[in-house]
């Protein structure tokens, strides 16, 4: 028979374990704060990395490790993706069948509005990325979708997220329950663990950046799609974030969502707003 | 530029050795790339050889001595086999040629760079390496070859599947 | 079509540095395709900088130099509105050339 004192130590320490292996920012589990979160978020990793500032953290493992970072540097002056922005402003103004252009669907021609993309839609009640929007102005100006994990969306992203190198990352979560829940799925399934390496995003981004999943340098969940889409020495090309998000479940040998899912968009939003005020680096290179 | 004048400057490249300013053949448009005389052939035999030895002979003719006048700049660790920037700058003088071999990769030769006179001997590029392996430049300086050789490790991504 | 040649020439009194990227698969012959056949050899054998008329620097690739391959030298000479000329030959012998100003 356990003495009142040990049980209630024990219980304590029970608590306190959960709260350590759930290795995340305190919130009441009823009310969804994304300001209180980001703020949180950004603690977590600026403590964690007392010698970065902000803005490097939107470079990944370049920022985690001397070595990778001087190659890095090297690779920067005259990056392989010139090729890739370069078609994609080559495609955003090259007119579609019709006779419009890319240009007349988005704010500004597209030119510098990257950083605002995810953005919650109100009247359809869903998060809409910027490679979903892409595919829209193509259906809406009667041509065919393109792949999402495909060279044509890889071009026209790092053309749009070029255009918008250095801003801050500038997403809203409007005033709407739909919106709060579309972000707080997101942030679910950030924190869910999953395939049978049951490992979620945060095993690696959140646990463990700076460190190696085998020889590979893990990148800081903080910034992680300001860099998108990104040219990877693996890939030896340009790749969307969708295809960033499939790869990555394939990975920890689970089985992927389809590109463009609620899943994927309502995490690229979460992950997107945690990171505001932190500058867009796209197109990004990463090993 | 007349036949007589091409010949005349075929004698005058084919007699030097070293440094020698090739004199273009201009834009002759035959389909073919504008390129000089007969030492500008390509190496083919060189890009056959699959040691480090057969390499330097095919190219060179000579055998290397080390010099510690040659940096070479190769990161410890490539962050991929695919693009791994690499460089070099050199002290020695009147440098002809530099070139890069690769021990490991299945052709050991990467890359052979003719310097005029008036180019700097220095170059920096970025090689495949398809797997850890003894990098070795080569400088010909002077009539002479030298070399120096840095490992540069190569793993496959964790994550890389 | 445009070119697919890259290049920044920047010219600094004595010396004019050079860096090109050109855009070429660079395939070595050695890599599979997902069908398991190995892809042929496709790739830049010879590259050529000629300033007023000479050469001034001249590479021989292999397939070992990655896929849009990079290079980076320098030369004594140039000045700024000066024309470098840049053309190279891959194994299948196509051809591509530019020119460029030294800025």
């Amino acid at each position: 028979m356990m003495k009142l004192g040990s049980a209630i130590r024990l219980g304590f320490c029970a608590l306190a374990l959960a709260a350590l292996a759930f290795a995340l920012p305190a919130i009441a589990a009823d009310k969804v704060d994304p300001v209180a979160d980001a703020k949180a978020f950004k603690k977590f990793f600026y403590d964690k990395f007392p010698k970065l500032k902000p803005e490097d953290f939107v470079n990944g493992p370049y920022s985690m490790d001397e070595g990778l970072h001087k190659q890095w540097v090297e690779k920067e002056q005259f990056p392989p993706y010139e090729f890739a922005v370069e078609a994609g402003k080559e495609m955003f103004t090259k007119p579609f069948k019709n006779g419009k252009t890319y240009e007349d669907c988005f704010p500004n021609k597209g030119i510098g509005i990257r950083q605002n993309y995810p953005y919650f839609d109100e009247k359809e009640g869903k998060v809409i990325t910027l490679e979903l929007a892409l595919n829209r102005c193509r259906e809406a100006n009667g041509e065919a979708p393109y792949s999402y994990v495909k060279d044509e969306m890889a071009s026209l992203t790092a053309y749009m997220a070029y255009t918008s190198r250095g801003k801050p990352m500038d997403i809203k979560i409007p005033d709407d329950p739909r919106a709060l829940a579309a972000y707080e799925q997101g942030k679910e399934y950030f924190y869910s663990r999953r395939g049978q390496l049951n490992f979620s995003c945060a095993t690696c981004h959140v646990q463990s950046p700076g460190e190696r999943v085998r020889t590979e340098v893990l990148a800081p969940a903080l910034g992680i799609v300001n860099a998108m889409p990104i040219y990877r020495s693996e890939w030896s090309g340009m790749g969307t974030t969708s295809r960033r998000f499939v790869t990555c479940n394939s990975q920890v040998r689970g089985v992927p969502f389809n590109p463009q899912d609620d899943e994927y968009r309502n995490v690229e939003y979460y992950l997107s707003y945690v990171a505001n005020g932190l500058p867009i680096s796209g197109p990004g290179a990463r090993p | 530029m007349s036949i007589t004048e091409r010949q005349f400057s075929r004698r005058v490249i084919l007699q030097g050795a070293g440094a020698v300013a090739l004199v273009g053949l201009g834009s002759v448009s035959l389909g073919l790339p504008a390129l000089a005389a007969a030492n500008d052939k390509y190496p083919e035999e060189a890009f056959k050889q699959k040691s480090d030895a057969d390499a330097i002979k095919a190219l060179y003719g000579k055998a290397a001595e080390a010099s510690d006048k040659i940096k070479l700049d190769a990161p410890e660790i490539a962050e991929n086999g695919a693009v791994v920037p690499v460089s070099v700058t050199t002290t020695l003088p009147d440098v002809t040629s530099i070139s890069f071999l690769v021990a490991e990769n299945p052709i050991v030769l990467v890359a052979s760079y003719r310097l005029p006179a008036g180019t700097v001997p220095a170059v920096a590029n970025r090689i495949k390496m398809a797997k850890t392996s003894k990098v070795t430049v080569l400088v010909e300086a002077g009539g002479k070859l030298f070399r120096t050789d840095k490992e540069v490790k190569v793993t496959v991504g964790g994550c890389g599947g | 079509m445009a070119s697919t040649i890259r290049v920044r020439a920047t010219n600094n009194g004595d010396i004019t540095e050079v860096q090109a990227l050109i855009q070429h698969p660079m395939d070595s012959g050695f890599v599979k395709d997902s069908k398991g056949e190995l892809i042929p050899a496709h790739f830049i054998q010879q590259l050529t900088f000629e300033h007023d008329g000479k050469p001034v620097f001249l590479a021989d690739w292999g397939g070992g130099i990655s896929k849009d391959p990079y290079v980076k030298f320098a030369f004594k000479g140039g000045k700024k509105g000066d024309e470098l000329k840049v053309s190279w030959v891959d194994n299948k012998g196509a051809t591509d050339s530019t020119t460029a100003k030294i800025g």
